[in-house]
């Protein structure tokens, strides 16, 4: 053995004392990185600020009653803004009740149960998905998506389920309902891909564990693959979520665009997006266009604010038993 | 002695590498098998087979019989859960439940199993964590995760999880490596008492180890198995010279 060896190259790069170096590197990232995520931090507090300038007008006329009111008349001058959030919030929520499971349930299939060659053409079929652009999703949702509905979901549900009124009304395709499903299917593959990832992840030894102690496959997923990947699966709906929150084109297609609070799923809503892209364009009037402006705070908040539970629920899901050391 | 366990002509793959090249060996009932052999050898891959584990890594393949209770294990109508529930393993690596606390990482197996009585669950708790030599650490925070403990405790851990469920055997592989001497001996002790009620086949590279607890020996090498015999004899006067070499530190 020659332990020194030939090569005086590692003698000279690792032992001997480093030359200085020409400009200091480390530096150079540590502040390079903390100045792009300073910049992060200003951008959101810009946009929060123009937002909030450019709505000032409503700000000042309608104060809280904004967020209250329910009535939308830009004839009479009067902006409430309560059917729109309450259209994004249960649309959204509509959305995430249907894709999450479907969404989790696709990703143990991709990753515990389907045969090894099936599981990477799947996997591109529902990362392609993920890449329709949304308008698409529109049309598909107006033309092919909103009759069935109709047909196939509401007709049946309201036959049996009508006098509950969350079911109740006539079943005319576009509302609430529709909105939602078509947003659970827009979600579905963005949560899928990244559920299946981090399912995926989960390391092999400790699926071994349970099958070792006589799990069935089902139960190895159910008592040690979910709980170990579950704040990562809470991530991946939450991402879901956002995207369902800020989702406009798609929404306004199919959800029937009416300023209205109604408990039946079947009838027509509005959401926040749905309604600043609708009526930008023919909003006259500063204090018409001030309210919209408005709305897209509103939107921006509460985004921020489902997020922010959302994060503390994946705080609170994780934490697991005392002394843990996973985050 | 009884025959708890006899493999018949056991092959194994991993895709297309041949790992295990036909063994015929036999474990016997309230004994301590030890399996010893160079690294890579195939000693895993074997304890591995004998509960069915092999099978649930992709691509693998396995062939022969493995008599256990008068009927082959690989047999089709043999469901490998129940095998497993039998015959239980601890890993090399520790790999407690990390979203589990201490407690309910020991009561996996039982609650697994439908048991739910909680007096019956603390019981079982307590004495297999004395068994494995963990409970003095850990009476005052079994609410903790398992993630909290250090590495041999880790392992003592998955120990008394393989113990809260009673298996009939208990598959150890290289069960001390992480351990420190006085765990290990702790753990050798276990082993040592837990054989009057228990089969026991602990895979090791420690030789010390295998001459101060075995029964038998088995040494494996290159998928085949060289020599099975009492530990006494395997170690003073082994028949092979292969043998002899590896335990001498003569090898390869
Ligand atoms: N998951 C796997 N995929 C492919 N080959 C594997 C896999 N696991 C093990 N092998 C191969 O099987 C052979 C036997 O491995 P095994 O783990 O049984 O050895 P071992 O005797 O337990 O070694 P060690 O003492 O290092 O634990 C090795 O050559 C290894 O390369
Ligand atoms: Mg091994």
């Amino acid at each position: 053995m020659n332990y020194r060896g030939l090569a005086k190259e590692i003698e000279l790069k690792i032992h001997s004392d480093r030359p200085a170096r020409k400009w200091p590197v480390e530096a150079f990232f540590k502040w390079g990185t903390f100045a792009f995520a300073f910049l992060i931090i200003v951008l959101l507090i810009w946009m929060i600020i123009a937002i909030a300038i450019q709505s000032q007008l409503s700000l000042e006329k309608f104060g809280f009653q904004f967020l209250t009111s329910t009535d939308w008349d830009p004839v009479k001058g009067l902006f409430g803004a309560l059917p729109f959030i309450y259209g994004t919030i249960v649309s959204s929520i509509v959305a995430i009740a249907v894709a999450a499971p479907i969404s989790i349930g696709v990703a143990l299939f991709l990753t515990e149960m389907a045969p090894k060659w099936l599981r990477t053409p799947i996997g591109f079929l529902i990362e392609l998905l993920a890449a329709i652009p949304s308008i698409l999703f529109g049309l598909l949702g107006l033309f092919v998506f909103v009759p069935f509905v109709r047909e196939w979901i509401q007709k049946p549900i309201g036959k049996i389920l009508g006098w509950f009124p969350l079911f109740s009304g006539a079943p005319i395709g576009l509302g609430m309902l529709s909105a939602g499903l078509l947003l659970a299917i827009m979600i579905i593959p963005i949560i899928t891909a990244l559920a299946r990832d981090i399912i995926g992840n989960v390391p092999n030894i400790q699926k071994e564990g349970a099958l070792a102690l006589g799990a069935t496959r089902w139960e190895m997923i159910w008592k040690v693959v979910l709980p170990y990947a579950r704040s990562g699966i809470l991530g991946a709906v939450i991402l879901g979520l956002g995207r369902a929150l800020g989702e406009t084109m798609a929404v306004t297609m199919v959800i029937g665009n009416r300023a209205e609070i109604k408990a039946s799923l079947f009838a027509p809503s509005h959401s926040m997006a749905a309604v600043i892209a609708n009526e930008f364009t023919e909003a006259t009037g500063d204090l018409y266009l001030s309210s919209l402006i408005e709305v897209g705070l509103i939107l921006f908040l509460v985004t921020f604010l489902l997020n922010a539970l959302a994060r503390f629920l994946i705080w609170s899901v994780a934490k697991g038993p005392k002394g843990g050391i996973r985050a | 002695m009884a025959k708890e366990m006899r493999t018949e002509k056991l092959q194994a793959w991993y895709g297309s590498l041949h790992i295990l090249k036909g063994i015929d060996m036999v474990i016997e009932k309230n004994s301590i098998t030890a399996i010893i052999g160079p690294s890579g050898c195939g000693k895993s891959t074997f304890v591995r087979c004998l509960n069915r584990m092999h099978e649930v890594v992709d691509g693998t393949k396995v062939e022969g019989k493995v008599w256990f209770e008068g009927q082959d294990v690989y047999d089709q109508q043999i469901d490998p859960v129940d095998i497993r529930r039998k015959i239980g393993m601890v890993f090399q690596k520790p790999n407690p439940f990390p979203t589990m606390s201490i407690y309910d990482n020991v009561a996996a197996g039982l609650k697994l199993n439908g048991i739910r009585n909680k007096k019956i669950l603390n019981e079982a708790v307590e004495r297999s964590l004395r068994m494995a030599a963990l409970w003095d650490e850990v009476k005052d925070r079994l609410n903790y995760s398992g993630m909290s403990l250090s590495g041999g405790q880790q392992q003592r851990l998955c120990i008394a999880r393989a113990l809260a469920i009673q298996p009939e055997i208990i598959l150890m592989d290289e069960p001390a490596s992480a351990l420190d001497p006085i765990s290990t001996s702790h753990i050798e002790d276990l082993v040592v008492e837990l054989k009057n009620e228990v089969t026991i086949v602990i895979v090791t590279h420690n030789m010390q180890q295998a001459a101060r607890i075995a029964d038998t020996t088995a040494f494996f090498l290159n998928g085949n198995l060289v020599e099975h015999d009492k530990t006494d004899k395997m170690f003073m006067s082994p028949c092979d010279k292969r043998t002899e070499d590896y335990l001498t530190g003569r090898f390869g």
